[in-house]
């Protein structure tokens, strides 16, 4: 896509698409082509997908190493200078995130857009914890909530884009940061308040 | 050093087995667990917390070799990665990248027996477990080979999944898993024709150890003792694998060529696709059986006569395929 | 203190001891997983034995002080902290792993 008199390569995925093996290795081919082709030129990741595609036909290709594969991909493309940004502009789910808005440089997201690790039925199932108490945890729980203001507070998301996507494109162009600063964020914004102190400690221990 | 009783990797605790893989006496701990360095997200969901929150880090030396290592406690929360456990992670990771020349370390050793994010702490866990994303890749950037041990009885899952293979090496055991999501998640979500779950041989030949080595997504296998993982880590400490273009367009080409392996239709595939995926692979004779749950059991091979990793099928395994099924198949029953 | 909110019990028991261990390296036994649960023994000023239980199993406070009595009575150890994080051990599986950690302080 054309920005401001700069090129910038798009890659994605659109109606809450399920990231199996072979989506992976498109959004991966996309990544190396850009790399091949146009060094230097900015990456822009549309997200939009209900998460990794649940078929043990994907498990057994090894659908694990396709997502590791697309996320060594973007982050190879930082360090060779491109500037990738996320973008979460419907919703993000676990896996279909990982290894793709959360290696980029930072990651925004439009304000209405839901991130979660997985839905609530299934999560029941697996931690016993009641429906009820997880939608309630849901409700007001910054680290269940899956609204991104949430995430914003944790550091996970760098920015909203509110008003002229434009500005908001220009902006996350010029200022995302190129270390993984997060953490950090989480604890300015009071959302994560002991993830970066932990790092640090390690940093210090005897 | 021969050992005449095996101990097995699948059945230690994790501190456990950083105790038996390490030189004996160079472990020291960070934040141990007179630290209190816990979640403060689980007593709301009235789950007690453990003093080290599931994760053990420290450095070590191996063969001699400075090392840093983490260890996930499987048995707690499934060793689900929470905010105070990754950031354990990314810890060790960033002063591994970071350290003076007189603590840089070999290799980072990663323990690895988790289901991924872990699920009570949500938000907070999956941010972390992309930290420890970034932050090993950082790790090898930086020079430091990152090697991934797998033989829990949970298993490498989830977002866990991801990162082990964001490392240069993989062991596994054939007790070992590496997958993405859970043969429970899958069978709830598409039913029990899709993913039986209590079939032990199926989710063995889709996610376990032999299945993984046998497609190349785990680089050495043994069997479940904690020697033959010392020793299979000690063998890759000089390992290390390029991360630049010209390699990841290698592997889109193996995974692409991968894909296509497997016909996408169902109905054109007669029989197991386990089995169907590795004889196209070049392994005719392989055989997909469950290996036994973790117990004593009288030791069928010992690491002096465990036949080396295959380095043929990296290569040109269609002309080897004879000599490698057939070194395969004397494996393929436990 | 640490606010134990309702989902955890917290419990507190302080015997007087004998046997003064002085200074050791802290030591921890088992692992927080269904039905089991970590000790750590750690060394305090003073003469008594205080044990500190975090536990998800509720309304067990009379076999909890069973429990820890029958500890102190066996090992009457002085100058120790010991602090439980429990997820709904049987009290034969506690004792021990508390003998067990005592068993890894003493030579």
């Amino acid at each position: 896509m054309q920005f401001k008199g700069q090129t910038l390569s798009v890659v994605g995925s659109t109606h809450h698409a399920p990231i199996g093996f072979r989506l992976a290795l498109i959004q991966a081919a996309a990544i190396l082509n850009t790399m091949a082709e146009h060094p230097g030129r900015p990456i822009l990741l549309l997200i939009d997908t209900q998460g990794q595609q649940l078929r043990r036909r994907d498990e057994l290709l090894g659908i694990n190493r396709a997502m590791a594969h697309l996320g060594l991909c973007i982050d190879l493309a930082r360090r060779r200078g491109h500037r990738v940004l996320g973008l979460v502009y419907d919703q993000a789910l676990s896996g279909g995130f990982i290894t793709s808005g959360l290696i980029a440089d930072a990651c925004d997201a439009l304000p209405e857009a839901e991130i979660r690790v997985m839905r609530i039925p299934a999560m029941a199932r697996v931690t016993k914890l009641s429906e009820d108490l997880l939608n309630e945890l849901s409700l007001s729980n910054p680290v269940f909530a899956p609204g991104v203001e949430n995430y914003v507070a944790m550091g996970g998301i760098r920015k909203l884009w509110q008003g002229e996507l434009a500005i908001a494109l220009s902006e996350a162009l010029a200022h995302a940061p190129v270390h993984d600063q997060r953490a950090q964020l989480g604890q300015e914004r009071g959302g994560r308040l002991l993830a970066a102190q932990v790092i640090q400690r390690v940093l210090d221990a005897a | 050093m021969s050992q005449n009783i095996r101990l097995s990797y699948a059945e230690c605790s994790a501190r456990e087995r950083v105790s038996h893989l390490l030189d004996p006496g160079s472990w020291h701990e960070w934040l141990p667990p007179s630290e209190r360095v816990s979640s403060p997200h689980l007593a709301q969901l009235g789950v007690p917390a453990a003093f080290d929150d599931g994760v053990v880090i420290g450095r070590a030396r191996l063969a001699g070799r400075p090392v840093f290592i983490a260890a996930q406690e499987g048995e707690f929360m499934g060793g689900g990665v929470g905010e105070v456990h990754g950031a354990k992670l990314v810890g060790l990771l960033k002063r591994a990248r970071l350290a003076p020349p007189t603590e840089r370390p070999d290799a980072v050793l990663l323990l690895a027996e988790s289901g991924g994010v872990r699920l009570h702490e949500a938000n907070a866990g999956l941010i972390a477990v992309s930290e420890v994303m970034r932050a090993l890749l950082d790790v090898r950037a930086a020079g430091i080979p990152v090697l991934v041990l797998i033989g829990g009885s949970n298993g490498c899952f989830g977002g866990m999944g991801i990162v082990a293979r964001c490392a240069d090496h993989i062991v596994m055991s054939d007790l070992g898993r590496l997958a993405m999501s859970g043969p429970e998640v899958i069978e709830a979500t598409y039913g029990v024709d899709e993913y039986d779950s209590r079939d032990r041989a199926l989710v063995w030949r889709t996610s376990g150890g032999k299945h993984r080595w046998l497609s190349g997504d785990c680089d050495t296998l043994v069997e479940d003792d904690v020697a033959a993982f010392r020793r299979a880590a000690i063998a890759a400490l000089d390992r290390p694998k390029p991360l630049d273009l010209p390699s990841l367009q290698a592997e889109h080409q193996l995974l692409s060529a991968r894909l296509k392996l497997l016909p996408e239709a169902k109905h054109e595939i007669e029989g197991d696709e386990a089995t169907l995926l590795w004889s196209r692979l070049g392994y005719a004779d392989a055989a997909g059986d469950a290996p036994p749950s973790p117990e004593p059991r009288s030791v069928r091979w010992t690491g002096e006569n465990w036949p080396r990793p295959c380095s043929a099928r990296r290569t040109a395994f269609k002309k080897t395929a004879t000599s490698c099924a057939a070194r395969c198949s004397s494996k393929a029953r436990p | 203190m640490k606010q134990i909110p309702a989902g955890l019990e917290a419990l507190d028991y302080r015997f007087a001891g004998k046997t003064q261990l002085g200074a050791f390296a802290p030591v921890l036994v088992g692992v927080v997983g269904s039905g089991n649960l970590e000790v750590l023994l750690e060394p305090a000023a003073g003469h008594h034995c205080e044990i500190h239980i975090e536990t998800s199993a509720r309304g067990f406070g009379a076999i909890w002080q069973a429990v820890a009595s029958d500890f102190h009575r066996r090992h009457d150890l002085a100058g120790v902290r010991v602090s439980i994080n429990d997820m709904g051990a049987t009290p034969a599986v506690v004792s021990l792993r508390l003998d067990q950690a005592v068993s890894e302080l003493l030579p």
